[in-house]
């Protein structure tokens, strides 16, 4: 168990690929102080940024377990590419968060950047707070998103969440941005509340499952039928009735919407097509 | 200044030097018979290969198109970056690495020479721009002119010696190097959405065939006196059954070949050797390409390997990259060149487990080791088509080892191994041939005479291998010759040492070279012809030619045309 305090308030962006249970592992306090950090252009130490803290409970600890208490909404790519382990962040945490993490544990009690997430393969992130743009989606240019792994979210997310997506589940007990499931290739998006506009725009393949208000669905998709209920995960199951919407025709896709048909009567026009 | 590399084994085909222990000596950036030792600064090279610096006859490092794809990739950026240090500037990217990145890569392993083809004749000062850029080797570019409407209107008529000569000026205004030919035709019907499928369909408006425009432009090359020959990508190139399409251009200009001089280059022939009705039943046509060219002298190949990894396709041959958009729905990039040629950018990720992918990587391996006469093939990617350059030492690799060849073969497609021939060859390219393949013979069939040798009086460009040859065998230590050529052990270009072991000492200058084409009757510039520019294109003829000025560092080559 190690824990990191901020030492300041920082005022540029700090990239920590080196706060990972994976780097961690194995290292006692000294070497853990001693890792190099960027803090804007500048090389340093970990004990140049943060206190470390280190409090072994039990002697044999199996997996490395990483605390960071306070703001540390300047530092960028905490846990980044991490495989196993838990890393809880108590304040609000920078940009990709949990980039390409193949296994472990993220939570985070605060408010988090863009990129969270960022074309992982696997393990959970876990935010008590609202997220910014690019939820799950790859670095620009790339069309390999989210390839696995879980993603939820217990506040709103930004635009494009869940782009590019290929396998996993991202959950959002809260609002989503525009362009939810951008070109999604597969897996699945649940969002409990309102949903703004081009929700699975360009999606070829995958689900996702809208339980508030939606501002509209694109012209492209066509409605398929009203289904009861849909499943999201073992033991998890929405009850409808929902529109089911197919689509992306632009793109030949088989993407699947399910919109609640209570929260938008506004779609009741579609139920002319039936 | 003066250098001495002392007891290297010297691979030097082009003067029958095969592994000997000699020393190399140079003075003002050309070899000479001997130097002052004491005064020399002295290389040690013993017990290690010493070559000529590496040749590239085929690789797509400048111009409008390249760069187009560095815009279009920043993901293939983010993963791959340099830091300057206090002798070269930063750079990224992997499959399209930034101009100064491609010097100092293509100088870490020991290449000194390299060769861009297909630059658009009106994207010429783009692709100047970029090249002066380039540091660290010596540089030339081929103008597309397969499919440029002066060519096409002139052949037409049956007037060859008019051609020759709007070859000559457009060789000259634009600092080329050799006459490119891609998809003959092909990219000027798909002006017009359409394609040629056979080297005698019909271009339409011009209605002139295929075979007319190589073998025109064949015609030309000899009038002009060349020191390359043609460079042809063929048509229906990447589509499985072109191996019949690449065998009838290389049978199209059987007549025009004099000597044993070769009358033409098939650029990248792996793409252009795929047997088979579709994709499932596609298979490899190499065999049939290799039985032609051994029985031939008037042909030259490369290979056009496929390297496993994510790259970036680029060519000039427009419909063939739609149809790779179509085929893999990546994002992409198609563009019609005014009077003169298409292009088009799709990336791409060759997979171990495709059975097409895998094919062709064995399709490429198969062209180089089933040609018999080495100086007839040389190994590239067409980078970044088949892989990126920086793949060479896999490559070298596989020709050097069968069991390197295995290891790979164990890890691909299982229906592309059973049809693979590579199982059943043997032959393994001994140093001798890894020197022909790599540099002298692309130095030989490029006609550069002070390039990829090191007899007396050629360019000061060496490169050293930290391998012995004594000591190891490269068919069983692959993994060593691998890292060898991934790093020179020192490579020096012009009489200087610019990179050892992988590190780069000096940031030097490379050459753009061109041809000045000498015609006793030079094209003048007419009212006519400025009226044609006005009406074909959308830039005035004062803006169109590359002055010499334009380039950086330049060396001309004068050449005495016969028209």
């Amino acid at each position: 168990m190690i824990d990191l305090h901020p030492l300041r308030k920082f005022r540029v962006p700090i990239i920590a690929e080196c706060i990972s249970p994976d780097i961690f592992q194995g290292k006692n306090r000294k070497e853990i102080e001693g890792l190099k950090i960027w803090e804007g252009n500048k090389q340093k130490r970990l004990r140049e940024l943060f206190k470390v803290e280190e409090n072994r409970k039990e002697q044999q600890q199996e997996e490395t377990t990483i605390t960071i208490h306070g703001d540390v909404s300047k530092v960028r790519r905490v846990g980044a590419y991490m495989t196993h382990g838990e890393l809880s962040i108590n304040g609000n945490v920078g940009m990709h968060v949990g980039e390409e993490m193949k296994g472990g544990k993220i939570t985070v009690h605060g408010n988090v950047g863009g990129w969270a997430g960022s074309a992982m393969k696997g393990g959970t992130i876990e935010i008590h707070g609202n997220v910014s743009h690019y939820l799950a989606a790859p670095y620009r240019g790339s069309s390999k998103g989210m390839h696995g792994g879980r993603i939820i979210v217990y506040g709103n997310v930004g635009n494009e969440a869940g782009a590019y997506m290929r396998k996993g589940l991202i959950k959002i007990y809260g609002d989503a941005g525009q362009f939810a499931g951008l070109r999604m290739h597969s897996g699945t998006i649940y969002i409990q509340k309102d949903c703004e506009a081009r929700v699975g725009a360009s999606m070829t393949g995958g689900k996702i499952i809208m339980g508030g208000f939606v501002e509209s669905v694109l012209p492209t998709f066509t409605i398929e039928s009203i289904k009861e209920k849909v499943k999201i995960e073992e033991n998890e199951i929405v009850k409808g009735p929902l529109y089911l919407f197919l689509g992306d025709l632009t793109e030949n896709g088989k993407g699947r919407l399910f919109v609640s048909r209570e929260k938008n009567p506004q779609l009741s026009n579609y139920e002319r097509l039936l | 200044m003066e250098l001495l590399v002392k007891n290297g084994f010297v691979y030097d085909p082009i003067n029958d030097v095969n592994g000997e222990k000699m020393d190399i000596a140079i003075r003002d950036g050309k070899i000479v018979e001997k130097v002052d030792e004491n005064g020399a600064r002295i290389v040690d090279a013993s017990g290690m290969v010493v070559m000529p610096g590496g040749v590239d006859i085929h690789c797509h490092i400048a111009g409008s198109e390249v760069n187009t794809g560095r815009l279009l990739r920043p993901e293939d950026h983010f993963r791959d970056f340099e830091r300057k240090t206090s002798n070269t500037r930063s750079g990224v990217g992997r499959s399209i690495p930034s101009t100064f990145t491609t010097g100092y890569r293509y100088a870490r392993m020991g290449y000194t020479t390299i060769m861009n083809p297909s630059m658009p004749p009106l994207e010429a000062k783009h692709t100047h721009e970029e090249l002066n850029d380039t540091p660290m080797v010596d540089k030339a570019t081929y103008p597309l002119l397969g499919d440029w409407w002066f060519v096409l209107e002139y052949l037409k008529d049956g007037k060859v010696e008019e051609c020759a000569r709007y070859v000559a000026w457009m060789m000259t205004t634009t600092k080329g190097y050799a006459i490119k030919i891609v998809n003959p035709g092909g990219l000027e019907a798909w002006g017009s959405g359409r394609n040629v499928s056979s080297i005698d369909d019909h271009v339409p408006y011009f209605g002139i065939t295929p075979r007319e425009i190589v073998r025109g432009l064949c015609k030309v090359n000899k009038l002009l006196n060349l020191p390359h020959t043609i460079h042809v990508h063929t048509n229906n190139l990447g589509k499985p059954g072109n191996y019949l399409t690449a065998l009838d251009t290389m049978k199209c200009v059987e007549d025009l070949a004099s000597e044993d001089n070769p009358a033409i280059h098939i650029t990248h022939c792996q793409f252009s050797a795929f047997k088979g009705s579709d994709w499932r039943t596609v298979e490899s046509g190499a065999e049939e390409i290799a039985k032609y060219v051994n029985n031939h002298s008037h042909v030259t190949l490369d290979m056009g390997q496929v390297i496993f990894t994510d790259t970036t396709t680029m060519t000039a041959d427009g419909p063939f990259q739609y149809n790779l958009y179509e085929l893999t729905g990546n994002k992409w990039v198609n563009h019609d060149v005014e009077t003169e040629t298409s292009s088009g950018i799709v990336p791409f990720h060759y997979r171990r487990k495709s059975y097409v992918h895998a094919i062709q990587w064995s399709i490429g391996l198969e062209l180089a080791l089933l040609t018999k006469d080495s100086w007839k093939i040389f190994m590239t990617t067409d980078h970044p088509n088949g892989g990126p350059f920086t793949s060479y030492p896999r490559i070298i690799a596989w020709l050097m080892s069968r069991k390197a060849r295995e290891a790979t073969l164990k890890r691909i497609n299982p229906r592309a191994r059973s049809k693979s021939l590579l199982p059943s060859i043997d032959r393994e390219l001994d140093l001798d041939e890894i020197a022909i393949v790599t540099r002298a013979g692309q130095a030989k069939a490029l006609g550069l005479r002070e390039k990829g040798h090191l007899g007396i009086g050629a360019d000061a460009d060496v490169a050293i291998y930290d391998i012995n040859p004594e000591t190891t065998d490269p068919s069983k230590k692959y993994k060593t010759v691998r890292r060898a050529f991934r790093k020179a052990a020192c490579t020096i270009k012009g009489g200087k040492i610019v990179a050892k072991n992988g590190e780069i000492l000096k940031h030097v200058e490379g050459a753009t070279m061109w041809l000045d084409v000498q015609v006793s009757d030079p094209v003048e510039i007419t009212n006519e012809m400025k009226r044609r520019f006005r009406e074909y294109w959308t830039v005035e003829y004062e803006n169109y030619p590359v002055t010499e000025n334009y380039l950086e560092v330049f060396h001309p080559i004068t050449v005495k045309a016969d028209v």
